[in-house]
């Protein structure tokens, strides 16, 4: 290894470096406070390592990592996603004053490295290596409320279809690798064009490799994990789920079919399609029967991923702009949507129930104001991010004239549109005062790290929706390069 | 600038409003007035400034024009223009939008604050849909009316306020994003041609479009207006949300959102598809004929007082549609003309139902009859919109049908016929609700307050404004006509 090669993956190094350090300083004195300043602060002196990374962009650290600026620019939203993860579950669980919440940083500190890994992955061995770390962590935050029934069932029903999962994603890349004899995703490129190669088989393991990626990203079919896990886990867990791990995948996901060059592949995009269409159904149409929070939150995750293919599909540089703004707007709509959860409960006992929403905007009016924000988000209404994104996914439909793909999405936002409607009317409603009294007492006040983060977050939701120009700018240099 | 300050006045006034509510709702209320009636001063200023350009012409179309870049990426600007046609509808929003805040002072108490953000977000929605020349801006303004309507019905509404809601958010938003995919459509087609991105009117203009793609796309754009309108049959939401919606609602949604739609077809549609919106047009002026005469019948047959007004709509708009598709000079005008007087004489009646409704708690017509005894004030004021509302010379709406008419009958003779049937049809509802409302026998034995002042402000100002309409339409019609007549240019240039 070179001092460049340091350098560059130096990032890596640091988030790695931060899971011992906070190892190490809770086996020297437990306290909740440290375990996560530490970690914040080893996350964002990780980010600001990718200043000092940047110059060396593009940069390959051996054949398994590849440091261009589109692995920067995800880890770095990697980065900032776990750090509000970092200061929701602070504020979620300072609640909870005998609990023991400390390893939970280190969890997320780790999952945070095997995200980085994935999308700096060029390489199967580096990918399957970024995933499982991954997985492997979440399977122990998932279940972290180890005497909630919920919790644990929650954590093993992941731990079951994320190694069936992986199984699957082995045995495709074992399947790619038997065709085209290397496992380089640049070198894949150039080997599938060579004439004894058969295009059927490595059209055979590439579709047993979207399986793989499919379950991380709970498209349909491969969804049926995703509403148990996010109402079992606590809030801040369920946000890593949604936004960091499922961005991380669906980076990779990008990565990997540009560079690799499989995006040609015309059975694939056929099955593509096939899962787009139908993850926006079923999200969109499955949420409208949920009467849970955390619930419709996920199926809605199901359906945003799948207008996210869409883009996907569409190819060329726009396709690339316009997933990695939407996955900023995601990330600041669903992480901002469960921090709202996790102010209104406590460890243990999340405010799930609908029906304890009912006339919320009456008793916590600011609350109300940031979680209709968020929905109108992800909805995709005006003034919000996730307009602009929207925008952005159906620009990119149409100027690869995916008619089938647009209609879809557009389609299916109306249909979403009455879930999200049916959340915020229940926000808004007048409850009679002694059903107020009976119902589930909200927790009042909420730490000052949940209020900044909500804050923070707001704001970058809708300053995203009304000038979303500068970071459509840093987008487009960061990616012009490499997408 | 002066452009800007126009939207961004509602907008500060709603989120001041909201907050001033929690100490005092009056504040509250005066706050919405204020900003309203500023907004409305602003545009008569201009009005007055500009009253010579608008009669003698300027070099361009556009009397006062604001562009600044937004998100250059994909080369959307915030780019507003107001010309005649521009100028007199905004004057009719902030006309409206004042009189709804003054309608709503004793009907709203709970809540006021979040009910007045909402009702000043949607009249700078509309401000911008009549306001945008960008298209990108346009949609976004379009989308902003939405949320805030959703709320108004849903929160301070009527009995079946949800489903009524819905229905309208669902309708309309689906059509929008049928538009927004149009909207698309045009962007990339005209980068195709020319190698430009941009979401520019004024360029999007004079983008050469196959015949096929040409009509797909104007279809996306008519499926938004139409929805809006609007024009039979996809009018079903609307007899709803007009009967859910709190009295304020009511009137912005008949007097307002409605003009949007017939405006996005002067605007947008038959500009930026002479040939395609040809084609198209037997389609939608048979639908709009169908419409008067479907709106007319079923308003007939309504037992619900603001029902009965929701129907009289789809009669009325009708009108719009059938003016606007014959594009030729008279029939144009009439549609205008048609706009702004429906605008004032339902907003109007929907006023009146809204005091009647909150002093005797319903809005059944048999369970009314012999309110001219009681408060012949307030009855005499329904007579008067009654008759504005079937036609009667002297009040604007005649006006409008009338010039309608003749257009029509240029281009084709049988749907104006069809139309005048219509005309006919409006006398029978009009004559019914004033006679079961008011006239007859007081069985139900009604004792009811008159009109309190604010109310008579009201019923003056709107009643007034129709007469002037009716009697001296002149400055109007001079003010809207070089703006039409600019755009009658540019779909000859292209045809």
């Amino acid at each position: 290894m070179t001092h460049g090669d340091l350098i560059a993956l130096l990032p890596l190094l640091v988030i790695a470096g931060t899971a011992i350090v906070v190892m190490l300083a809770i086996a020297v004195r437990r306290s909740h406070a440290a375990a996560a300043a530490f970690t914040a602060v080893g996350l964002a002196s990780a980010f600001a390592c990718l200043f000092v990374a940047a110059p060396l962009a593009p940069h390959d650290v051996t054949p398994l990592i590849r440091m261009d600026s589109s692995a920067l620019f995800y880890v770095g939203l990697i980065l900032a996603g776990s750090i509000a993860v970092v200061f929701l579950s602070y504020g979620y669980y300072s609640r909870q004053p005998n609990g023991r919440p400390e390893e939970l940083y280190i969890l997320i500190a780790i999952a945070a490295l095997g995200s980085a890994t994935l999308v700096s992955a060029s390489h199967f061995a580096s990918l399957f290596l970024g995933l499982e770390i991954l997985s492997v962590s979440l399977y122990g935050m998932v279940a972290y409320e180890r005497n909630l029934k919920t919790s644990v069932e929650a954590g093993v029903k992941y731990l079951v279809l994320a190694a069936a999962s992986a199984s699957f994603l082995l045995f495709g890349m074992a399947v790619v690798y038997f065709e085209l004899g290397t496992m380089e995703f640049e070198k894949m490129a150039t080997a599938a064009e060579r004439p004894d190669v058969a295009a059927s088989i490595v059209a055979i393991g590439l579709v047993l490799i979207l399986v793989g990626i499919g379950f991380k990203l709970a498209l349909v079919p491969f969804h049926m994990w995703t509403p148990d896990v996010y109402e079992g886990a606590s809030a801040p867990v369920a946000a890593f789920v949604a936004t960091v791990s499922k961005g991380a995948m669906f980076a990779l996901l990008l990565r990997y079919f540009h560079q690799a060059g499989a995006r040609h592949n015309t059975a694939l995009l056929l099955v593509l399609t096939t899962i787009a269409v139908a993850s926006m159904f079923a999200g969109n149409l499955l949420a409208l029967l949920q009467n849970n929070v955390k619930r419709i939150l996920a199926y809605s995750s199901i359906a945003h991923l799948g207008y996210l293919i869409v883009a996907f599909e569409a190819g060329g540089d726009m396709a690339g702009f316009a997933v990695a703004f939407y996955l900023v707007a995601y990330f600041a709509t669903m992480l901002a949507a469960f921090g709202v959860v996790a102010v209104l409960s406590t460890p243990g006992n999340d405010l799930g129930n609908l029906q304890s929403y009912r006339g919320l905007f009456w008793r916590r009016p600011v609350i109300t104001g940031v979680f209709t924000v968020m929905l109108l988000s992800l909805a995709g209404i005006p003034l919000t991010a996730g307009f602009v994104a929207k925008f952005y996914i159906v620009a990119a439909g149409a100027s690869a004239l995916l008619w089938l793909l647009v209609f879809s999405l557009v389609v299916t936002s109306a249909i979403g549109l009455f879930y999200y409607l049916r959340m915020i009317v229940a926000l808004y409603s007048h409850v009679p005062e002694r059903m107020a009294a009976g119902s589930t007492p909200l927790m009042q006040g909420g730490s000052l790290s949940l209020v900044w983060t909500l804050s923070a977050l707001a704001a970058v939701v809708i300053a995203l929706g009304c000038y979303p120009s500068p970071v459509l700018r840093l987008i487009q240099i960061m990616l012009i390069g490499s997408v | 600038m002066i452009l800007a300050w126009l939207i961004i006045i509602l907008l500060a006034a709603g989120v001041l409003a909201a907050i001033a509510a929690r100490w005092s709702a009056p504040l509250a209320r005066s706050i919405s007035l204020i900003a309203t009636s500023l907004d409305l001063a602003l545009i008569l200023g201009i009005w007055v400034r500009y009253a010579s350009e608008i009669r003698f012409g300027t070099s361009s179309p556009w009397l006062e024009q604001l562009d600044w870049t937004w998100i250059p990426q994909f080369g959307i600007h915030f780019h507003l223009a107001l010309d005649g046609l521009s100028l007199l509808l905004l004057a009719l929003t902030f006309f409206l939008g004042a009189l709804s805040v003054l309608c709503s002072w004793t009907e709203i108490t709970e809540n006021v604050g979040f009910f007045h953000l909402n009702l000043l977000w949607i009249l700078a929605g509309i401000a911008g849909v009549f306001l945008a020349l960008d298209l990108f801006l346009f949609y976004f303004a379009w989308e902003l009316m939405l949320v805030p309507m959703y709320f108004l019905i849903a929160l301070w509404g009527h009995e079946r306020r949800i489903y009524a809601a819905i229905k309208f958010f669902l309708f309309t938003q689906l059509s929008g994003l049928l538009m927004l995919v149009a909207i698309l459509a045009l962007y990339f087609l005209h980068h195709e041609s020319t190698g430009a991105y941009t979401f520019d009117y004024e360029q999007l203009l004079h983008t050469p479009l196959s015949a096929r793609a040409a009509f797909w796309i104007m279809l996306g754009f008519f499926a938004a207006f139409a929805v809006k309108l609007p024009l039979f049959p996809l009018h079903t939401w609307l007899p709803d949300a007009h009967t859910e919606a709190p009295t304020a609602g009511s009137v912005i949604l008949a007097g307002l959102l409605l003009k949007t739609g017939a405006y996005g077809m002067i605007r947008f549609i038959v500009p930026l598809f002479p040939d395609a919106a040809q084609e198209f047009a037997p389609v939608a002026m048979v639908l709009g004929a169908a419409g008067i005469i479907y709106g007319a019948v079923m308003a007939f047959s309504q037992h619900d007082l603001k029902r009965l007004v929701a129907y009289t709509s789809v009669s009325h708009l009708g009108f719009a549609v059938l003016g606007v598709f014959s594009w030729n000079e008279l029939a144009l005008q009439g549609a205008v003309m048609t706009m702004l007087c429906h605008g004032v004489s339902t907003g109007a009646l929907f006023m009146l139902t809204g005091e009647i409704q909150e002093r005797i708690h319903t809005r059944e017509l048999g369970r009314m009859g012999g309110l001219w005894t009681t408060a012949p004030r307030l009855s005499g004021a329904g007579l008067y919109f009654a008759l504005a509302s079937l036609g009667l010379p002297g009040l604007g709406d005649f006006i409008g049908e009338f010039l309608v008419l003749l257009g029509t009958y240029r281009a084709h003779p049988i749907l104006a016929i069809v139309a005048s049937i219509g005309v006919l049809a409006a006398t029978l509802y009009a004559l019914r609700l004033v006679q079961r409302a008011f006239h007859g026998p007081n069985e139900n034995s009604w004792a009811i307050s008159d009109l309190v002042p604010r109310e008579g402000i009201i019923i003056g100002l709107t009643a007034a404004s129709l007469l002037w309409l009716g009697l001296y339409p002149q400055p109007i019609l001079n003010t809207f006509r070089p703006a039409l007549h600019a755009l009658e240019t540019i779909v000859q240039l292209h045809r």
